[in-house]
C-alpha cells in the first residue's frame, strides 16, 4: 500500500529525529541530568504536535475550507484571558497554589463551554453554514485580546511577567505539572476520533450531501467542535499558542498524502507535525542555542507558506 | 409514498411555503416547476431533512421523518443539491463509493464495490473513473454525482435542478438516465426544473409551484395550459402539440 509506506516513511524519520535530540550532546557526566528532562520536552512535543495536528485537520473538514485553523474560533485568546483574569484578580501567588492541573481542568472546561454555547448560538440547521460562527470567534477573540492587554497594563510588573511568560510558546517552558493530564486526554480524544474517520470522510463532501449520506450532522459537528476544544486547550496549557503550525502542517500533508481518506490524513498530519516541531526544536535549541525562539522558526515558516497558499489559490480562480 | 401534510415554512417574515399538502406517488418521475422563488428547493429540502419545517409533517413510507432513524433514512431516500462544490480530490470511483456509506459505514464489502461498479456502468463512467472530479466538465461532474446516488440505492431520489449548466445533450441524457431509473429500477424519482418541455416531455406528474402554494398538479396534458402558465409566470405562452409532447414557446 502506498499510502503506508508514506506513513512509514514518517514514522521513520520522526524516529530518527527523536533519537537525534536524545542522544545529541549526551555524555556520562551529563547523563541522569538531561535524560529524564529531555524525554519530558520530548514527549511534549510530541503530544503538542499531535494535538495542533489532530484538531486543525478535523477542524478544516468540518468547515470545508483550508486556510482556517482552530485559532480563529478565539481560543487561544480565552486561553489568554482566562490566565490573566485568575492572575489579575487574584494575584500570582494563588495561580502558583492553585496548582498545575487544576488550572487546566479549569481553563480546558471553560474552553470547551464556549466552543459549545458559540456552537449552539450560531449553528442551527437554519444558520446553515459555519462562517457566522467563525465571525463572531474571530470578533470574540479580538474582544478577550484587548480586554487582556487592558488588565496587563494595569498589572504589577512582577505578576506581567509571569503571565507573559505562559502566553509565548516555548518548549523550554513546558508547563510539566499537567504532562500527564495531557497524554490521558490527547489519547481518550484520539480513540474516540479513530471511531469516526469514515464519518470525516464523508463529512468532507460537505453538508448536504452528508446529510443525504445519513451522517447526523448537527450532532456529529458539535461534538467535534468540543474534541477541537480540548485538544486546542491541551495543547495552549502545554506550551501556549502557535497557531501558524497547524495551517502549514494540514496543508503540507494533504500535499504529500494526496488521500481524502482521514484513517490515513489524521496519523499523517499528526507525524508531520511532530516532525516539524522536533525540528525546529533541534534548530533553535541545539543549533541556534535558545537564541531564536522555535514560534520565530515556525512562524517565519508559517507566513512564508500561507503567503505562496493565497498566491497559488489566486492563479487557479 | 411521500406525503406532505400542511407544510409552512418562513425565512424571516417571507413566506417561502403556505400551508403546502401533497402526495407523491412511487415509481413516477414527479418535476416540480414555478418561478424562482417558489419554494421548490425549499420544499425538496424539508422532504430530505436538510431543512426544518416550521409546522406541518412529511411522511415517508407512512412514517414520520423526523421518527426515521437517520442512517436508515439515507437507504431510503437520498438528494442531490445545485451547488456541489468540494474541496478535496476525489476520482469518480471514490465518490460513488461514498453511496454506498449507509450500508457498510465506509468498509466497502464485495458486494458493495459490485454496486458501485454498477452504478458507474449505468452512469457511462467506466472511461473516466479514475479522473479526479476537478479535471472533469460540468456534465461528466453531474453524471458522478448521479452515479453516487444510483449507488445509494434508496427508492426516493430527489434532485435540485440537476440539468443547472448543462447543454441540450447531457441534459437530454440526465433526463432519459432518471425516466430509466423510474421504470427499469421502480425508483420514485422527484425534480425540481426550470425547463418546463423537459418537464413536460420526461415527466409522469408535474407539480406548479406558486408563490409557496401548490397551484395545480397532474400530467403534462393538465399543466401544459396557456393559462394557468401566464398566470403563474407572467408571460405569454403558446403551447403546441410535437410528436404527443406538448411543448411550450415563451421566448
Amino acid at each position: 500500500m502506498k499510502l503506508k509506506g508514506k506513513l512509514l516513511f514518517l514514522s521513520i524519520i520522526l524516529l530518527v529525529l527523536a533519537a537525534l535530540y536524545l542522544i545529541w550532546g549526551l555524555n556520562p557526566d551529563n547523563l541522569d541530568y538531561a535524560l529524564p528532562r529531555r524525554v519530558i520536552k520530548l514527549i511534549s512535543i510530541l503530544m503538542v504536535g499531535s494535538c495542533i495536528a489532530f484538531s486543525t485537520t478535523v477542524f478544516q473538514t468540518i468547515t470545508n475550507n483550508r486556510i482556517l485553523t482552530p485559532s480563529v474560533l478565539g481560543l487561544d485568546s480565552l486561553y489568554a484571558f482566562i490566565q490573566t483574569f485568575v492572575v489579575f484578580l487574584l494575584g500570582s501567588t494563588m495561580l502558583a497554589n492553585l496548582g498545575g492541573d487544576i488550572n487546566f481542568i479549569l481553563s480546558a472546561g471553560l474552553m470547551v463551554i464556549f466552543s459549545v454555547v458559540l456552537f449552539k448560538t450560531f449553528f442551527s440547521k437554519e444558520k446553515r453554514t459555519v462562517f457566522s460562527l467563525l465571525l463572531f470567534g474571530v470578533i470574540l477573540g479580538t474582544f478577550l485580546q484587548s480586554l487582556t492587554t487592558f488588565m496587563q497594563v494595569l498589572m504589577d510588573p512582577n505578576e506581567f511577567f509571569l503571565v507573559q511568560n505562559r502566553m509565548f510558546a516555548s518548549f523550554n517552558n513546558i508547563n510539566t505539572d499537567i504532562l500527564y493530564i495531557a497524554v490521558l486526554g490527547t489519547m481518550v480524544t484520539l480513540i474516540y476520533i479513530f471511531r469516526y474517520t469514515r464519518e470525516l470522510d464523508v463529512v468532507s463532501l460537505g453538508r448536504d450531501s452528508a446529510i443525504s449520506l445519513g451522517v447526523d450532522y448537527a450532532s456529529f459537528v458539535k461534538r467535534m467542535f468540543i474534541v477541537i476544544s480540548i485538544l486546542v486547550s491541551i495543547s495552549t496549557a502545554l506550551v501556549g499558542p502557535i497557531s501558524f503550525l497547524g495551517l502549514i502542517v494540514v496543508n503540507i500533508n494533504r500535499q504529500f498524502l494526496n488521500t481524502y481518506k482521514h484513517k490515513y490524513l489524521i496519523p499523517g498530519s499528526m507525524l508531520i507535525s511532530s516532525i516539524m516541531l522536533l525540528g525546529g526544536q533541534l534548530i533553535a535549541e541545539r543549533i541556534m542555542n535558545l537564541k531564536t525562539p522555535i514560534s520565530i522558526v515556525i512562524n517565519f515558516i508559517g507566513g512564508t507558506y500561507f503567503i505562496y497558499l493565497i498566491f497559488k489559490e489566486g492563479r487557479l480562480s | 409514498m411521500i406525503e406532505v401534510k400542511n407544510m409552512d415554512k418562513k425565512y424571516g417574515t417571507n413566506k417561502v411555503l403556505d400551508n403546502v399538502s401533497l402526495k407523491i406517488e412511487r415509481g413516477k418521475v414527479t418535476s416540480f416547476i414555478g418561478p424562482n422563488g417558489a419554494g421548490k428547493s425549499t420544499l425538496l429540502s424539508i422532504i430530505s431533512r436538510l431543512m426544518d419545517k416550521d409546522s406541518g409533517q412529511v411522511f415517508i413510507d407512512g412514517k414520520e421523518l423526523e421518527d426515521w432513524d437517520t442512517k436508515e433514512l439515507a437507504k431510503k431516500i437520498s438528494i442531490l443539491k445545485q451547488f456541489n462544490h468540494i474541496n478535496i480530490r476525489l476520482t469518480v470511483r471514490d465518490l460513488v463509493s461514498f453511496g454506498r456509506f449507509p450500508y457498510c459505514n465506509g468498509k466497502l464489502t464485495e458486494e458493495d464495490w459490485q454496486q458501485v461498479d454498477e452504478a458507474i456502468d449505468y452512469m457511462k463512467l467506466k472511461d473516466i473513473e479514475y479522473k479526479y472530479l476537478d479535471q472533469l466538465s460540468g456534465g461528466q461532474k453531474q453524471r458522478a454525482y448521479i452515479a453516487m446516488i444510483i449507488a445509494q440505492d434508496t427508492d426516493y431520489i430527489l434532485l435540485d435542478e440537476p440539468l443547472n449548466n448543462l447543454d441540450m445533450k447531457h441534459s437530454v441524457e440526465i433526463m432519459k438516465t432518471l425516466r430509466r431509473l423510474a421504470e427499469e429500477k421502480g425508483k420514485t424519482v422527484l425534480i425540481v426544473i426550470h425547463d418546463i418541455n423537459f418537464a413536460s416531455c420526461y415527466s409522469d406528474h408535474i407539480v406548479v409551484l406558486c408563490k409557496g402554494k401548490v397551484v395545480e398538479k397532474g400530467g403534462a396534458d393538465d399543466i401544459l395550459r396557456e393559462d394557468l402558465l401566464e398566470k403563474v409566470y407572467e408571460l405569454d405562452f403558446c403551447i403546441k402539440d410535437i410528436n404527443n409532447n406538448k411543448i411550450c414557446l415563451y421566448y
